[in-house]
């Protein structure tokens, strides 16, 4: 395993955030007389980040077979839960199979096989033109459009989004050889840090809601505080990057800012299919569309500002 | 050696599979999974029901419950009479009163005798219609009335019929669940249609809770 030495010293990072957020949940919860929902969710949310971060190590110890894996399978589970809630009939049963068992090894195989040129049309054009085709076949027009603009929709957040965080590997950046998992750490770090600090903010002084009814835990105070904490979080890890520190924080500006926003949209849609959580394999947080939602939203945008103006392929 | 093991391996990578496809979730809202005895009686759109309900119920009620299911279905070719019979431990009805030789509620009777479970969907075939639920046949009342003392658990089992509709081979991957809801007993002079109807209600109010 050949991971750069920036790796490890962000890791002995993150391990001493969480062993100080187990020390401080664990103080919250003995101080507490009663049981109280809030600590012992926190509790819950806590034990979930062991675990995730224990994965996430894992999958980019494992370089990029290990990335594009971990991502293949979490598209899997986030496609899961969204097709759940679209609407659907019997006569799509194939248009899914596709969905699960095509579209998404392919899109993940393109990546590995870093072709950028397929990869980044393969569910945006193909995709979009196969499916309508392979529901149409089957005739039954209630809902038609509804049905598959849903599904398409899923295929483009579940899976094509969420494929540019292990396409982050395919860049290729002067000087910065070898060291593209270190873009994957710094992304995931920094957006999900930005989620934990708009939660922290939210719950010590957040009054004015955003969105009540989108969201009635989004404040503005819980975004401001977040969003510009992880940004100066995001700028003060510029020595893992290929960026300067003024461009990392104004790449962490960019990728918290999206990753707000992705859990609005997230939400929105929630709301409209009249659901609280997408899932319940997380234990504290929901469901994996829960929890990625922001990463989501970023990873395009990151990936493209990266490509664009740092890499020479 | 080998030919005890096996049904054991069989039903642990049928539960296995069931988790990855549907990461199905059990939802013990009207009762524990404790081991009484029950008959848990549910909603039918798709072979793989009772493989849901087994796969919710914890390792030590399982191998206590037995799905009652169709002979014709269940005896036919080579691998579905082992799992059937040897995996699933199944009390195979036959639902041509003409050719049966056994009273398929005596049958559930002696397996309750046994002290089974019993896992039943009293609909009596796959439900294809836009109903949410189809009549219920009497079996569930004439087993019910014999031993009073069985708890009736309507079971209700969500989104499985887009996981895997009647004639598809390969599953789609969605979530599920399977709601217990309160269990319910024949009421001393209930007839039977009322007691039927009763069972159906309690299971349609189950299924609009679990939609809400």
């Amino acid at each position: 395993m050949n991971t750069p030495a920036e790796f490890t010293t962000l890791i002995l990072g993150v391990l001493a955030i969480l062993v100080v957020a187990t020390v401080i949940a664990q103080v919250l919860k003995a101080r507490m007389a009663r049981d109280n929902d809030v600590i012992d969710n926190l509790v819950a949310r806590i034990n979930a980040w062991w675990g995730m971060v224990a994965l996430l190590t894992l999958a980019m110890l494992g370089g990029q077979a290990g990335v594009v894996i971990l991502f293949a399978l979490l598209s899997f589970a986030g496609l899961r839960e969204f097709l759940t809630l679209t609407a659907k009939r019997r006569a799509d049963h194939w248009a899914l199979v596709v969905s699960f068992f095509v579209i998404l090894p392919v899109q993940y195989a393109l990546i590995w096989a870093d072709w950028y040129g397929m990869f980044s049309i393969f569910i945006p054009v193909y995709a979009f033109l196969l499916l309508p085709i392979v529901i149409a076949i089957h005739g039954d027009t209630d809902g038609y459009l509804t049905r598959v603009a849903e599904t398409q929709w899923g295929l483009m957040i579940c899976v094509f989004a969420a494929s540019h965080v292990p396409a982050l590997l395919s860049l290729e950046i002067p000087g910065y050889e070898g060291k593209n998992v270190l873009l994957v750490a710094f992304l995931v770090v920094v957006v999900q840090l930005s989620d934990v600090l708009q939660y922290v903010w939210g719950k010590l002084i957040g009054r004015r809601k955003i969105a009540p009814r989108l969201s009635p835990s989004k404040t503005w105070e819980g975004f401001v505080g977040g969003v510009l904490n992880a940004s100066a979080i995001g700028a003060g890890l510029w020595w893992m990057t290929p960026f300067t520190p003024l461009e990392a924080a104004g790449l962490s500006l960019v990728i918290t800012l999206m990753g707000f926003f992705g859990g609005l949209v997230m939400s929105a849609i929630k709301r409209d299919k009249g659901v609280k959580d997408w899932g319940h394999l997380i234990a504290g947080h929901g469901g994996f569309i829960d929890r990625l939602d922001s990463v989501v939203f970023s990873a395009p945008i990151f990936f493209h500002l990266i490509r664009y103006f740092w890499s020479v392929a | 050696m080998f030919k005890t093991i096996l049904p054991t391996l069989v039903g642990a990578a049928i539960v296995l599979f069931a988790r990855l496809v549907t990461a199905v979730r059990g939802v013990w809202q009207g009762v524990d999974p404790v081991p009484r005895q029950r008959i848990y009686f549910a909603n039918h759109g798709s072979n793989g029901d009772f493989v849901l309900i087994w796969t919710v119920l914890p390792p030590a009620l399982r191998t206590q419950t037995r799905p009652v299911a169709a002979a014709d279905y269940w005896l036919g070719g080579k691998l579905k009479p082992f799992i059937g019979r040897e995996v699933f431990n199944a009390v195979l009805i036959d639902r041509n009163p003409q050719t049966r030789r056994d009273d398929p509620v005596w049958q559930m009777v002696a397996a309750l005798d046994d002290g089974a479970s019993l896992i039943l969907f009293p609909e009596g075939t796959r439900n294809t219609s836009d109903e949410l639920l189809l009549p219920f046949k009497p079996g569930l009342f004439h087993v019910a009335q014999a031993r009073p003392d069985v708890e009736l658990v309507p079971t209700w089992i969500d989104n499985l019929t887009s996981v895997m509709p009647k004639g598809k081979v390969i599953p789609v991957p969605l979530l599920c669940s399977v709601t217990f809801g309160e269990p319910l007993a024949v009421i001393d002079g209930e007839d039977k249609a009322a007691f039927l109807k009763r069972a159906e209600a309690a299971l349609a109010t189950l299924a609009e809770e679990v939609a809400r």
